[in-house]
């Protein structure tokens, strides 16, 4: 396997982590667990076989709660990509998810409550 | 799963800013946010862009055409708090529905030396049933409007609260995210016994 130089990472095989999570994915449009922009991920601290340097760097960037849309910022990859590389992950148990709940948020007043008792707060 | 799901999750709720090109979403956003406000790479130059509408907004040189967000942490409610930036030109509006969706309320900003630019924001809301009030950002230089004034000129319904802020400004920032609490808790059903 050719080493390409770092500065060309744009080219051939570097230029896998954009395009190999759908590759890897084996066509999925989307991925096996749901994840909504705000989705928690969590890394469990089991590793998996095979990850690849982006599966590792996005396991880096949670070991605590950490939303779906945060990972994407952090890791400059659209949205949809991050999403895959998560699933993966998810998929072989190195992180845990929790979809954010089904909200009734706007007319859940307990909610709105303590959101604004919070905001009066800062 | 090994994790007792709500020690280690907390609730996640979002909150819409929007308004036109230029307005001062991501200022507000930032001046809110704990963090530095998170964004996709996207930026691009006004200069760059044709379409845009620069009257009145000679400052501004870059806007952002993806999410553009930050956060704010309630920690002893075990709550985040979520402050979305809305792509501000119209060929981005294919992002709202997911922006949207499940979002407790928003945040119009206005302008007032080109209210036109909110007006899509104002409709879209609307037609979403997505409750908002719009915040008149005070620019420097820009003609003060009586509020009143303005709700004409957007033809807003008497129940959409109208706030001044300066989106600069931090403690603004959270006055107006209050005042869109309390308009929600004045819209949500009361409590059933």
């Amino acid at each position: 396997m050719s080493e390409a130089g770092d500065d060309e990472v744009w080219l051939d095989d570097a230029a896998g982590p954009l395009v190999r999570p759908y590759t890897v994915s084996a066509g999925r449009t989307r991925p096996t667990v749901e994840l909504d922009l705000l989705s928690l991920v969590i890394a469990t601290g089991r590793a998996a076989r095979g990850m690849d340097i982006e599966h590792v760097k996005v396991l880096g960037l949670c070991n605590t709660p950490t939303s779906v849309a945060e990972v994407a910022a952090h890791m400059r990859l659209p949205v949809v990509v991050t999403k895959v590389l998560l699933a993966d992950l998810v998929d072989c148990e190195a992180m845990a998810t929790r979809a954010p709940k089904p909200t009734s948020g706007a007319t859940d007043r307990v909610l709105l409550e303590k959101l604004l008792d919070g905001l009066q707060r800062i | 799963m090994a994790y007792n799901e709500s020690d280690v999750f907390p609730t996640q709720v979002k909150i819409l800013i929007a308004g036109g090109f230029g307005v001062g979403k991501t200022t507000f956003v930032g001046a809110a946010s704990e963090i530095e406000p998170l964004s996709t790479e996207e930026l691009i130059t006004a200069a760059s862009v044709g379409t845009d509408s620069l009257v009145g907004i000679e400052d501004k040189s870059t806007t952002t055409v993806a999410l553009d967000f930050g956060r704010i942490t309630i920690e002893q409610h075990g709550i985040v708090l979520y402050l979305f930036g809305t792509p501000g030109q119209e060929r981005f509006w294919f992002m709202w529905d997911e922006l949207s969706a499940g979002a407790l309320g928003a945040i119009v900003l206005a302008d007032t030396r080109r209210l036109q630019a909110c007006f899509e924001a104002v409709d879209f809301f609307e037609h979403r049933g997505i409750h908002f009030l719009v915040a008149v950002n005070e620019f420097q230089g820009s003609f003060r409007y009586e509020p009143e004034e303005v709700r004409a000129a957007l033809e807003l319904d008497e129940r959409v609260p109208i706030v001044l802020c300066d989106a600069r400004d931090g403690q603004s920032a959270t006055s107006t995210l209050r005042s869109l609490i309390q308009h929600l808790l004045t819209t949500a059903p009361a409590p059933s016994v």
